[in-house]
């Protein structure tokens, strides 16, 4: 699947409060499954997720296996400036992937 | 399991003998019945977990492969235009192979015949993606069935469909045709259109092709499923798409 | 997560599936062995709040009260905060009490956040109770909690 789907608005006004989507497609295997010969799959989730904008965190989740597969995040922020709305994911097995999106604030 | 094997016994007894097809105008997608929020994430581009396989099949589109190393835009273009329509009429009768095709079978067509690839597995990423992909561009659309080449198929299917099988001597007809809209474990029954495939399961929590789903009813009713590919699944889908001809395609949808 | 072992669980869902919401399925749920129980939900939240008082309120925590899948389950927490400098809202912890497992997700928030308001999608193994609380930037924690039925399909997958 492609990686990640984000929605941040390309343009807002200074101040204004806006609404990030975030949709990353990962199995979240959660540890606790058993396969029909009895042995334990392994957990493989991602941890975190990490917001920046123009380099500060704006936004950190702590995910648990409670967390459904393909992890659907939405959460807000003010937009302060023009530039960069940073996003990495990390987790189990080394898993680190990173997207970005630009966005104009007038 | 004992319990859902007595309630479904009960049902069934209850149910005539005779299936009888629901009358067209009183067909309705399982959309309807979906919880708001499970609604909401079908409708939302930007929330649908199915768009991640949408936009993958984006990028395969224009990917050149096999040993002719064509991608599917070198023929098709872009599939905004020319894919629109296309899954309205899958399964589609194939002169050569004498036999409907379903949307999945076509995409395999093409890789072995016109790149020259290995065939895609069924329910493989890349295979779900294209069909996610090509699916997409007939949202809205209504289903059509007029290819009367494809009448034995349908019978074939509506036979299938009919028939009791497996332990619970169950037929699909009698809990799809007869007895939608009541509650079976407390989901409302759905009148098991193929409006939406490839659909993002919520059991699955992943996207998967009518086969599965079909294989999951086969499992469910304690039947021995067919294999991937079979032509029982493929008469079962050309009956089903004629079964929903003139409702929308919803692809690609989210179920429960 | 889910075990596909037994038929407890399964007749336990049909049960609580065809009983309408509203009545508090604390006494009919028959007791099976499970990894998260009430009391480890408390503990998971004494560990994030310590001695502090949590006071109900402020807090909304949006799950369906009746779902049709445990796997993907809506859930959103919007706590009621002017967010500026001097009162924002710091962090928003979610539990369940019955997953194997008591946390959902932790959130770090600030001023910069403009609204403290988030939603996900969540597992939940069985019907329980959900609680989310809020850390606000002067210590205090708020928090609400929602009761959620689990339904589960009718023709389901073999497990892997």
């Amino acid at each position: 699947m492609a990686r990640a789907l984000i929605n941040v608005p390309a343009k807002a006004k200074r101040g204004e409060v806006i609404a990030i989507k975030t949709l990353i497609s990962h199995i979240m295997e959660t540890g606790f499954r058993h396969s029909t010969t009895g042995q334990a799959i392994p957990r493989d989730i991602i941890t975190t997720l990490v917001a920046t904008y123009n380099g500060a965190e704006i936004f950190r989740a702590e995910l648990s296996p409670a967390i459904a597969a393909n992890p659907f995040l939405t959460f807000y922020t003010v937009a302060t400036e023009s530039g960069t709305i940073a996003f990495r994911w990390t987790g189990d097995n080394g898993y680190d992937v990173s997207e970005q999106a630009t966005i104009t604030v007038e | 399991m004992k319990r859902l094997s007595a309630a479904l016994l009960l049902l069934v007894a209850a149910a005539s003998a005779l299936a009888t097809e629901i009358p067209l105008a009183e067909r309705r997608s399982s959309y309807e019945t979906l919880s708001p929020e499970t609604k909401a994430m079908q409708d939302d581009d930007t929330a649908n977990p199915a768009m991640l396989w949408v936009l993958e099949g984006e990028t395969a589109w224009s990917r050149k492969a096999g040993e002719a190393n064509k991608s599917c835009a070198d023929c098709h273009n872009d599939a905004r235009e020319t894919m629109k329509g296309a899954a309205t009429r899958y399964p589609a009768f194939d002169e050569k192979r004498k036999t409907p095709v379903d949307l999945e079978g076509r995409i395999n067509i093409c890789r072995t015949e016109q790149q020259k690839a290995p065939a895609l597995p069924y329910e493989s990423r890349e295979l779900l993606a294209l069909s996610a992909f090509v699916a997409r561009q007939s949202r809205g659309m209504p289903i059509e069935s007029k290819d009367p080449r494809l009448k034995p198929f349908i019978d074939q299917g509506r036979t299938l469909f009919e028939a009791r099988q497996g332990q619970l001597n169950l037929a699909c007809s009698q809990c799809h045709d007869d007895n939608f809209g009541r509650k079976l474990a407390g989901i409302p029954m759905p009148q098991a259109h193929p409006t939406g495939y490839p659909v993002y399961r919520l059991e699955w929590q992943s996207l998967g092709s009518l086969q599965r789903r079909l294989r999951n009813c086969m499992i469910g009713m304690r039947a021995e499923f067919y294999p991937y590919g079979a032509p029982e699944y493929i008469a079962l889908e050309t009956y089903l798409m004629w079964r929903a001809r003139g409702m929308n395609v919803e692809s690609p949808a989210v179920r429960p | 997560m889910r075990q596909h072992n037994g038929t407890t669980r399964r007749d336990l869902l049909i049960g609580a599936g065809t009983i309408a919401g509203g009545i508090g399925l604390a006494g009919l749920v028959a007791v099976r062995p499970s990894e998260a129980t009430p009391a480890t939900m408390q503990e998971a939240i004494r560990k994030v709040v310590g001695e502090a008082t949590v006071n109900k309120g402020k807090v909304k925590l949006d799950i369906p009260p009746l779902t049709e899948n445990g796997n993907t389950v809506a859930c959103g927490v919007s706590v009621d905060s002017p967010m500026t400098a001097d009162s924002y809202v710091k962090a928003i912890h979610v539990f369940n009490e019955k997953n194997p497992q008591p946390n959902v997700i932790s959130i770090q928030l600030g001023p910069r956040a403009g609204r403290a308001a988030i939603t996900t999608r969540i597992r939940l193994a069985d019907t329980q109770s959900v609680t989310a609380i809020a850390e606000l930037s002067d210590g205090t924690f708020w928090s609400d909690s929602v009761e959620v039925i689990i339904t589960l399909g009718a023709c389901l997958e073999d497990p892997v």
